[in-house]
């Protein structure tokens, strides 16, 4: 019973539990629209394990979200919402998009100027929203959601002007190949990778889809950030600001300052995430938007799956893509609507908002489990006396 | 620790099971026809083309029984990811809905020769052995919505919402704008048209912006051919009391009384026609198709309850014409040039 209880009490197990119960609701929202729902969820199971490819899928798709997820969870331990990480995301893709195409350089220079410009075009825009809220006490969740509608038709705009806009198409041109993180592009279309993927099923499977060198980034920018945040001053001042700002004040660490340094990292790495997908993913080019894609957005829901962790980003941010990935499975294999997925998804986002009921029940039956203890030894010496 | 041993082989074997019935997906189940389509972003409600593609399969798969399924495209970047997916189960047909996924489908053709693709809104300069292109020429509908319009408007000004400057798009605009002409010419006057775009196929409040201004400077008429975004005029048209033209489908479920008539681009004609050719074996790849109004696959709803019946047989003598080669409508502005000098000219 006690390890029980010291199970509950870690901040996982909670997480866990509010998956679990987001699969539960999911699960009977599909059978009231009558739908099997352990086929809906063998369907999702497939689509993720099912063949090689999903799983490269699922990378790709994640990639973005764990590094705006790490974006927001960054921001956040320093008491910032930033929800701006979605123009961060769409400004970072659109310079990426933009040096990608001026410029015609090598492979080793290309690719860093590209994601250069992405994370500088990010970096800038999210300093811009932190210096609003240091400078003029603007707060940063109003900031950030009027910069994202600013993002959105300045990219529009810009992907439009004829030196940028490919004919016949709703985007801008792809960039030069060499900015390109796709595994061996060229060879791939030759006839000869065709035998070769015919004769290896399970990499050729991989390498038919956008699999690409992002994913590292994502995770190595994670575990970097989670060490700037716990094993550097910097990190300890930023999550000090984030704690109390009137004690961090006047213990002598510059609020303000901090707070446009968080912000300029946090945009920096959605600015980056913005990149790494045109320098990844085909098109490889800014398209057009009617509305927010979501890269930045899902980022708040990756930062709050992990608790606000930067390595806890990293497997929320799988979670989230692969759920993304396959959720279209079940609308493709049982003809279920695919918007079931974003029910689970909100569901286990909203419990995951509970799971401090968790420890509060934790909480319970220890001091139950404690009771009951007392009582048993005062019975076993009650007894003893009476013999 | 033998409790942690337990899970890891019952995770395990849970895998394989799973891993086992994942890999049956590779191997074709049966004989049925499959057609499978990929929607671009605009997704499978948007009450034009996409759905109305997959209302196209769906009355192929009632007629023959086949398979079918769909996967709707969320971001462009999600066109190649959602095409090759689509033939993990080895499909007799797979739909590229849009000539946004024209790139995508080219590359995913390539890697799958033994599966036909077909797209819709595109042609290609070489067309692969296993790719169909299907193009409407809207232009003859676009042509008939203007001639009406032309002949319908009171304040002898109309308007035009266009979506984005593209090849597809030009073909609706002048054609438009050479059936608005045709009619100012029949009739001995001037009629304005005032065009704008919405640069976007899904925003709805832009279009209702526009559609908005340009009744208030005086259009009593607006045709559009933004997608999804169109409804937005349509809306416009309901609020300000005025009259709009559809497209695609025949919108005017939803404003039944300010839809004037709709530009119909049948796209389900065309899905579920070509989808039956290429199941009874006839050979489809390597072509484009090009479907007009002789082919039913451009047109006008024959009930249209707002407008006057004297234009609707004109209109129809138009569609003769048409049909018959008389008339062309001019479907770039290069012909549309043309056509307005020709149409000068006969003054």
């Amino acid at each position: 019973m006690t390890r029980f209880i010291q199970i509950l009490k870690k901040p996982v197990t909670g997480t866990l539990i509010a998956i679990l119960f987001g699969f539960i609701v999911a699960g009977f929202i599909l059978s009231f629209a009558g739908y099997n729902p352990f086929a809906a969820f063998h369907a999702l199971l497939t689509g993720i394990i099912g063949r090689p490819k999903y799983l490269a899928n699922i990378v790709v798709k994640s990639t973005p979200l764990i590094l705006t997820g790490v974006s927001v969870a960054f921001a956040y331990k320093m008491g910032l919402f930033n929800i701006g990480a979605e123009g961060q995301y769409i400004v970072g893709a659109l310079a990426a998009n933009l040096v990608g195409i001026s410029i015609h350089l090598p492979a080793i220079l290309q690719l860093p100027l590209v994601l250069l410009a992405g994370i500088a075009a990010g970096a800038l825009y999210g300093a811009f929203s932190g210096w609003l809220k240091a400078r003029f006490k603007i707060h940063e969740v109003i900031s950030g959601i009027m910069l994202n509608w600013i993002a959105l038709y300045f990219s529009n705009w810009i992907i439009n002007l004829d030196a940028f806009h490919k004919p016949n198409t709703s985007g801008a041109y792809p960039i030069d190949q060499a900015g390109w993180t796709t595994f061996f592009p060229n060879w791939k279309s030759t006839a000869e990778a065709g035998q070769f993927m015919t004769d290896h099923p399970y990499i050729g499977d991989i390498l038919r889809t956008d699999f690409n060198a992002g994913f590292i980034f994502a995770i190595a920018l994670a575990i970097l950030m989670a060490y700037v945040l716990y094993r550097t001053t910097k990190g300890y001042q930023l999550r000090a600001v984030g704690d109390n700002k009137d004690a961090a004040e006047f213990a002598g660490i510059d609020v303000k300052k901090n707070m446009i340094q968080a912000m300029l990292i946090s945009g920096a790495l959605a600015g980056l995430a913005g990149a790494l997908n045109i320098a990844g993913n085909a098109p490889h080019a800014v398209m057009q938007l009617a509305a927010f894609e979501g890269n930045g957005l899902n980022g708040l829901s990756v930062a709050f799956i992990a608790d606000g962790s930067p390595i806890g980003c990293i497997f929320s941010g799988f979670l989230f893509g692969g759920l993304l990935y396959a959720g279209q499975s079940i609308q493709y294999m049982i003809g279920a609507p695919s918007e079931i997925i974003n029910i689970l998804i909100g569901t286990i986002v909203f419990l995951v908002a509970l799971k401090d009921i968790v420890i509060v029940i934790a909480d319970r039956l220890e001091a139950r489990e404690v009771l009951k203890r007392k009582e048993q030894a005062r019975a076993a010496k009650g007894g003893a006396a009476s013999c | 620790m033998k409790r942690a041993k337990c899970i890891a082989a019952g995770l395990l074997s849970l895998c394989l099971a799973i891993g086992g019935s994942g890999c049956a997906m590779n191997e074709k189940d049966d004989d049925t026809y499959q057609a499978i389509m990929v929607t671009d972003t605009g997704g499978i409600n948007d009450q034009s083309f996409n759905q109305s593609s997959w209302e196209g399969l769906k009355n192929f798969r009632d007629s023959t029984g086949s398979t079918i399924r769909y996967l709707e495209s969320k971001q462009a970047s999600d066109f190649t990811t959602n095409l090759d997916r689509a033939t993990d189960t080895y499909p007799d047909i797979v739909w590229g809905i849009g000539f946004s996924l024209a790139d995508s489908l080219l590359q995913v053709a390539a890697m799958n020769p033994d599966i036909n693709f077909a797209i819709i809104d595109q042609s290609f300069e070489e067309t692969p052995q296993n790719v169909t292109g299907v193009v409407f020429k809207a232009e003859e509908s676009s042509f008939l919505v203007g001639y009406i319009a032309g002949l319908s408007t009171k304040t002898d000004k109309v308007g035009y919402v266009g979506a984005m400057k593209t090849f597809v798009n030009d073909q609706f605009e002048y054609g438009f704008l050479a059936g608005v002409a045709y009619a100012a010419a029949e009739l001995g006057k001037d009629i304005e048209v005032q065009e704008q775009f919405t640069e976007s196929y899904s925003d709805v409040a832009k279009a209702k912006g526009i559609a908005n201004k340009m009744f208030a400077n005086g259009c009593d008429i607006v045709f559009h051919s933004a997608g999804g975004a169109g409804f937005g005029v349509i809306e416009s048209a309901k609020e300000n009391n005025k009259m709009a033209i559809g497209v695609d489908t025949d919108q005017s479920y939803l404003a039944p009384d300010n839809v004037l008539t709709s530009g119909l681009k049948n796209v389900d004609v065309a899905v579920e026609s070509i989808s039956k050719m290429d199941m009874d074996g006839e050979e489809i790849g390597g072509k484009t198709f090009s479907y007009g109004l002789k082919e039913n696959g451009v047109g006008i709803p024959e009930v249209n309850k707002n407008m006057d019946p004297a234009v609707y047989d004109k209109a129809m003598k138009i569609q003769e014409m048409i049909i018959n080669g008389e008339l062309v409508a001019p479907s770039t502005e290069e012909t549309y040039n043309e056509f307005i000098a020709n149409l000068n000219g006969t003054k």
